[in-house]
């Protein structure tokens, strides 16, 4: 018999059960990812994950790490007074952008004004997911939702929130990257930014931000690839990838 | 045991395991699996060159990829 070596299994920082989301979401990869960041840091004991009300929801049932669940967009709040209680913590929110750039829009930007020592997972499918799929702040222009039936238009709804932009304005945010999930190549840089985060944050430096573009096949009403798609070529356009602010420490 | 094995009960049929594996060399199942979707499956073991993309783009960690240990 041939001796074999494993070359990907599961995380252990991820509980062995299936998963509610929906075939070709893309918040699975990134749950993933974040598992995988945290077991290749060690730092499954010290951790505290932060979750959303939204398709994030049940984070704490799906990490195999410590979890809260908050109210709906306060998730920044809530990593803020953990990570004050207990500052040698690895300390991260999950959330989406229904909940973090429309209901949690104080919270988000007042955590990174104030240089808090934590960091943001963000993820932008441009609507709002659990619920059916409605306007978000983050909806493209023209694009139909359940409560934009004839597309956004800016004189009723305005314009998309770039949120790392604004965000890396501040003296407070250390790091701040977009990235995407679409194909292989743009999954390893994801987790090369998420690892960066988490870094900045171990190392003390200050608040970070991980925006990750992510697919919505259901509510987009695409297939799982063709969804893949849409992201590379139209949500790109108007949410550019890159880092937006690398600190010293972990370039 | 196979280079890439498949949780066949979790897998949700989305097929981007498929849609960039660089060898081509997996499919959907023709059968179902009690979730009502047809799994992914590796057809071509030949071909396969463990490279893991396939585990790497699962939404639901489905997939454990092995390689042949050298000596």
């Amino acid at each position: 018999m041939t001796e074999t070596v494993k070359v990907y299994s599961r995380p252990k920082t991820l509980i062995d059960r299936p998963w509610h989301f929906c075939p070709g979401c893309h918040h699975g990869i990134a749950h993933r990812l974040c598992a995988e960041v945290i077991e290749e840091m060690g730092l499954q004991e010290n951790t505290v994950g932060v979750g959303s009300v939204g398709c994030g929801v049940f984070s704490y049932e799906y990490f195999n790490f410590d979890g809260i669940g908050p109210s709906h967009g306060r998730a920044p709040a809530v990593a803020t007074g953990v990570k004050r209680v207990l500052p040698d913590r690895l300390v991260f929110t999950y959330q989406g952008d229904g909940d973090l750039a429309a209901i949690g829009t104080t919270e988000m930007v007042h955590a990174a004004v104030r240089g808090e020592k934590i960091t943001i997972v963000f993820i932008n499918n441009t609507l709002y997911g659990m619920t059916g799929g409605q306007l978000a702040p983050t909806t493209l222009m023209g694009q139909v939702t359940t409560t934009s039936p004839y597309g956004r238009e800016a004189k009723q709804a305005g314009y998309p929130m770039r949120v790392c932009e604004m965000i890396s304005t501040l003296e407070g945010a250390a790091y701040v990257a977009r990235v995407a999930l679409f194909n292989p190549a743009q999954v390893a840089k994801a987790k090369k930014s998420i690892r960066r985060a988490f870094e900045t944050q171990m190392q003390g430096i200050g608040f970070s931000m991980v925006e990750i573009l992510s697919a919505c096949p259901t509510n987009w009403g695409m297939a799982p690839l063709e969804a893949c798609k849409h992201v590379e070529n139209n949500l790109t356009s108007v949410y550019p990838l890159g880092e937006f602010k690398v600190p010293e420490g972990v370039k | 045991m196979a280079k890439v094995s498949f949780l066949e009960e979790r897998c949700k049929g989305c097929g981007l395991c498929i849609a960039f594996c660089p060898k081509n060399c997996l499919a959907l199942a023709g059968h179902l699996n009690t979730q009502g979707y047809h799994p992914a499956t590796l057809v071509d073991e030949g071909s396969c060159i463990s490279c893991a993309i396939c585990a790497r783009m699962c939404p639901d960690v489905v997939i454990e990829v092995e390689k042949e240990a050298r000596r």
